[in-house]
């Protein structure tokens, strides 16, 4: 029975036994109450709007034509392709890369900084940039908002110093929301790529250098390829909750940066009240999330082996 | 290339570590400053006040603000100790009970949340409680919090016993220990700190939650970031500044406690493996 020393991962077996009403209760509640619902979300997505809220308990693919198709006002039209929600999808897509790829500037170096510190700071540093992700996403957009606005005062720091003569428009551009995104998952990109670094054999790079090679081709030719799984886990993390984020749009995008989360509230919460189409968008982004995490899932496993 | 250091130093990546940690926390010191704005504006510094934290407690708003705060707190509180239970559980049945076959599988379920959108789980549990009759109010957001919270204590707790050598509990259990025993004396004292770290997080996790809550509260029933996001959309005014700078501090508080229960439970888990 003994496992021994080294214990890999699942082979103790002192609770074997009570395994079943260990693993129940989780089982139970998040099968009750996400899996179960996001099977009855996917039911909704195929019934009748009611309006003002709530569904007619009749099959309709109404919502996905909407989605898809324009038949004009009336609905008799002969159908073209609607543009306005593929447009959504796509500005959503577009921002959430956008600010995946300005973490991963930003976040690369300091991750790299960190992990080539004494172990004993690293820890010190990497808190410093995890602490603000556990502030509320409310309170730090909001905080970006009334930092960025036109007479905020990032704006006011500029003017006074000279270096510009009319307050920037930074509020309600693609640039905030994109910047809000940043702010609110930079530590998913920091993080994957910190314990890549750090488990990096640092005299592949000396070896490199015994060669020559300038330092700059080693990080790209040596250390990139090494530490890739660690980038490829922070751009998934980074843009998985990008894409259907909300707080960011609202607060710093204003109407005109309309991106899905807000697409998807609106059908709740706003105005539109139409469930089965906010279902709908649900639907479609819950599929284009789950195939990045398996397209990741896929190109992760063999590098995870060796 | 004799400086074999070189390959470790990059020029620029300090400075762009500073400008990353300037990001970060520029926009929080800023709000916290202005908490203490004394003038009615918020763009207008007029010297240093406490009037804003007055109007936080005392203010036209401080009655929705309480109410507000002790259905934020009631909610992570229970959400936080349930979910922390069901992580503990989890933890250890999938830890702690060799290889089977749904192992995956429940590692799958238990991070669902936290791979599933926040919007898309929003929605999912909207419907599904109007699906079935479910009166959306207090409890409503309770259920919602303690499903997303579950992954977030999980993760602290079983990183935790991983680190824990199972030969304790087999030493317990030559001696005829029975599984309650093994509980009780060995295992839940070897993993609390991070059982306390993961009741930390879960806890923040649902104080901080805005989308879910959002979507699966009743008419009238407010948690503190929904009080807040309503009172944003109008504008930012110096009173929510003061509200935020204060949830800010015990965010923070919060999460230096769970860094330090870490680093707690780090060494004891190195000292377990003796170096």
């Amino acid at each position: 029975m003994a496992a021994g020393i080294g214990t890999a991962q699942g082979t103790s077996r002192t609770f074997q036994p009570m395994r079943l009403w260990l693993i129940a209760p989780s089982w139970l509640i998040i099968g009750f109450f996400l899996l179960i619902p996001v099977l009855v979300m996917l039911l909704f997505s195929f019934l009748t709007k009611e309006f003002r809220g709530g569904v007619i308990w009749e099959f309709s693919l109404a919502a996905y034509d909407q989605f898809l198709f324009d038949r004009g006002l009336f609905g008799d039209d002969p159908a073209t392709l609607e543009w306005t929600y593929i447009r959504i999808f796509v500005r959503s897509i577009v921002q959430a890369a956008v600010a995946t790829l300005l973490c991963l500037l930003i976040g690369f170096p300091t991750a790299f900084f960190i992990a080539t510190r004494s172990p004993d700071s690293r820890s010190v540093w990497l808190f410093l940039v995890t602490v603000p992700y556990w502030v509320n996403l409310l309170i730090r957009t909001m905080s970006m908002k009334f930092l960025i606005r036109d007479n905020g005062p990032v704006n006011e720091l500029l003017l006074a110093l000279g270096v510009i003569d009319t307050p920037i428009a930074m509020i309600n551009t693609d640039f905030a929301v994109q910047l809000g995104l940043f702010y609110s998952y930079l530590p998913f990109m920091v993080l994957p790529i910190y314990a890549a670094v750090e488990r990096y054999d640092f005299s592949l790079s000396e070896a490199a250098a015994d060669l020559y090679a300038d330092r700059w081709t080693i990080l790209f030719r040596v250390l990139l390829p090494v530490v890739r799984p660690g980038i490829i886990a922070g751009c998934i993390l980074v843009f998985v909750p990008s894409l259907g984020a909300f707080l960011a749009p609202d607060l710093l995008g204003g109407a005109k940066n309309f991106m899905i989360g807000s697409l998807i509230e609106e059908q709740f919460k706003g105005n539109a009240g139409n469930w089965p189409f906010g279902a709908a968008c649900a639907m479609i982004l819950l599929t284009m999330v789950l195939g990045a995490l398996i397209i990741y899932a896929r190109q992760h496993r063999p590098a995870a082996g060796n | 290339m004799p400086d074999l250091n070189s390959v470790r130093r990059y020029p620029g990546f300090n400075l762009v570590t500073l400008l990353c940690l300037l990001i970060l926390y520029v926009p929080l010191l800023v709000v916290m400053v202005y908490s203490f704005n004394a003038s009615q504006s918020v763009t207008m510094w007029g010297g240093a006040s406490l009037r804003w934290y007055h109007d936080v407690f005392y203010g036209t708003e401080s009655a929705k603000f309480k109410a507000a705060a002790w259905n934020s707190v009631s909610i992570a509180t229970i959400a936080a100790i349930v979910s922390t239970c069901i992580a503990t559980a989890a933890a250890i049945g999938m830890n702690r009970s060799g290889d089977f076959k749904l192992r995956s599988f429940s590692f799958g379920l238990v991070s669902l949340p936290i791979m599933v959108p926040e919007i898309v789980t929003a929605v999912a549990t909207l419907v599904f409680f109007s699906a079935i009759g479910f009166i959306l109010g207090y409890n409503s957001i309770l259920v919602a919090h303690i499903v997303f919270c579950i992954p977030f204590a999980y993760l602290p707790i079983a990183a935790r016993l991983e680190g824990i050598e199972a030969t304790y509990e087999e030493a317990a259990q030559d001696l005829y220990a029975s599984h309650g025993q093994l509980l009780r004396y060995v295992l839940l004292p070897l993993l609390t700190p991070g059982i306390l770290a993961g009741y930390l997080l879960a806890f923040i996790i649902s104080l901080d939650d805005f989308i879910i809550t959002n979507f699966v509260k009743g008419a009238g029933v407010e948690t503190l970031p929904t009080a807040i996001f309503g009172s944003v959309k109008s504008g930012i005014k110096p009173n929510i500044m003061a509200l935020s700078t204060l949830m800010l501090m015990v965010s923070i508080l919060l999460v230096t406690l769970a860094y330090f229960l870490g680093r707690i439970g780090a060494r004891h888990s190195k000292s377990d493996k003796g170096g």
